[in-house]
């Protein structure tokens, strides 16, 4: 499926600023995108922790839901609380099937001013879930692909410090707030996110603009250009989903441990996909669950791993798993029956056919650094 | 006199009567990114030329390591456990895996010379 022989792989208005900065350049989700640049994989997860990268999301599938009130009927798709969402507010959540499989993971927002709902989903995934939402919602609510424009991620301490340089507005959004503003003079669309686990931004840009903004972010001292490969590695230090991998069709939202994601109101009222099964799911607890799992010794433990217990009985699965660099030793994500789910559980890990003792643990691996606005204050006194 | 195989697996071998050395090319560590981990042969294990030796892991991903050439293992690089990155800092010096005693040196013709492995190397 990702043999470029096989597929016409696309490329990202990036592209040859990529292979300008000597990126190595794989498949991905049906592109040709960077996996590391010169300092490699590693020294790029660093970087990213202690100052701040940018990252090409150009892949990723971004919308706009129009319509007279797009937020019920995406409702419909979602457990999430998408009609609450307050102006300039943007919220993750979940896309579901019939059955209250996970069809993808995706960022929900609300501009200021306006009544159409932005969507980002993922680029392995985006074709089908846009074909899913727009069948969904029929009349309901229009659905317009962005394939014009390009998505890039500053993530790190220092993104805000080096972004406000050319979008002096950025550093007044709180974690997850978004607002349109002027990034290096061109029109943007910036929400205070990202999927390292550190403060950061996600800026939307026209595909034309992208290279101006990318190049005047890479500029800036604190700043180096980052690829996929420490983007996987430094998600799954914060214990954050890759779908298709910790995620799919045949994993509820409960066995997902993102029943977080459920909106209150949603709960109450029970009007989302398949929610009687997935409420008793939380009131009684799923079979399995999603948990953080840390291997003792070296040996990274990949995806597919088989989980067993202390006599050896097979009870789970690896679905994430590797080297992190700033915890620097193996870490893994997986799912688990439920009796072994709890932080400290003695477990193992039958690599390459090994047993190798390991431990439930709780997520992330690396505390999140989000700047919430109602702690940042708090925050900034402590320093 | 010691002379120096590849293999199109990249690996190295260098061999000095009837032991050798063995590691991973400096273009397959390149490749590989940075070392984290490396799973390595325990002494006497014997094994065939092309059988799955040791493992080496990335940060991304797991490679298998396969021997050069038939023999039993003699001695592991215990200095890769404690750091792997010599891998990448000098993989075909500081960085061996580990020596064995060879089965039958006449294996060795099956492998490329350096200059044929830097040729193979260009077609890649």
């Amino acid at each position: 499926m990702n043999d470029p022989a096989e597929t016409k792989l696309r490329r990202t208005p990036l592209y040859a600023l990529h292979v300008e900065l000597g990126g190595k350049l794989v498949p991905f989700a049906g592109y040709e995108l960077p996996v590391h640049y010169q300092p490699g994989i590693l020294k790029e997860h660093l970087h990213t922790r202690e100052k701040a990268g940018l990252f090409d999301v150009s892949h990723m599938g971004q919308a706009v839901l129009s319509g007279i009130d797009p937020g019920p009927a995406m409702e419909t798709l979602t457990p999430a609380d998408v009609k609450g969402l307050k102006e300039g507010q943007q919220r993750y959540a979940l896309l579901l099937n019939g059955e209250g499989g996970i069809k993808d993971d995706f960022m929900v927002a609300r501009l200021a001013g306006e009544a159409a709902l932005h969507l980002v989903v993922n680029g392995a995934t985006k074709e089908g879930d846009f074909a899913y939402i727009t069948r969904s919602l029929g009349d309901r609510a229009e659905l317009s692909p962005q394939s014009d424009r390009a998505l890039l991620a500053m993530q790190g301490p220092a993104a805000e410090a080096a972004l406000v340089r050319h979008a002096p507005d950025a550093d007044r959004l709180g974690f997850m707030k978004t607002a349109r503003m002027r990034v290096a003079g061109v029109p943007a669309i910036v929400s205070r996110s990202g999927y390292t686990g550190e403060d950061g931004f996600e800026i939307s840009v026209a595909a034309d603009d992208a290279e101006r903004v990318a190049r005047a972010l890479l500029a800036e001292s604190e700043v180096l250009p980052i690829g996929l490969g420490a983007r996987d590695s430094l998600r799954l230090e914060a214990g954050l989903c890759l779908y298709g991998h910790d995620l799919d069709e045949e994993i509820d939202p409960v066995s997902a441990n993102l029943a977080w994601s459920i909106g209150k109101r949603r709960k109450a009222d029970g009007d989302f996909p398949a929610a009687q099964k997935i409420l008793a799911l939380l009131a009684n607890g799923p079979r399995e669950i999603r948990v953080g799992i840390r291997p003792e010794g070296r040996a990274p433990a990949r995806e597919g791993t088989a989980i067993a217990d202390r006599t050896g009985r097979i009870i789970g699965r690896v679905t994430s798993g590797g080297f992190g660099p700033s915890v620097n030793a193996p870490v893994a994500m997986g799912y688990i029956d439920k009796e072994f789910s709890v932080d400290g559980t003695d477990i193992q890990l039958l690599i390459r056919g090994k047993p190798v003792p390991a431990r439930v643990v709780p997520l992330p691996f690396v505390p999140h650094r989000y700047k919430r606005s109602e702690i940042a204050g708090k925050a900034g006194v402590k320093a | 006199m010691s002379e120096i195989r590849f293999t199109d697996q990249h690996e190295w071998v260098r061999v000095d009567g009837d032991t050798a050395t063995v590691g991973i090319t400096k273009f397959a560590a390149g490749q590989l990114g940075d070392v984290v981990y490396v799973e390595l042969p325990e002494v006497g294990r014997k094994v065939g030329q092309g059988g799955e030796i040791a493992v080496v892991e990335s940060v991304k991903a797991a490679s298998e390591v396969y021997a050069p050439i038939g023999g039993e293992v003699s001695e592991a690089n215990a200095a890769l456990s404690e750091d792997p990155a010599k891998i990448n800092s000098d993989p075909e010096g500081e960085g061996w895996f580990f020596r064995m005693r060879v089965t039958d040196t006449a294996e060795l013709a099956k492998l490329m010379t350096e200059s044929q492995y830097s040729e193979f190397v260009k077609t890649l």
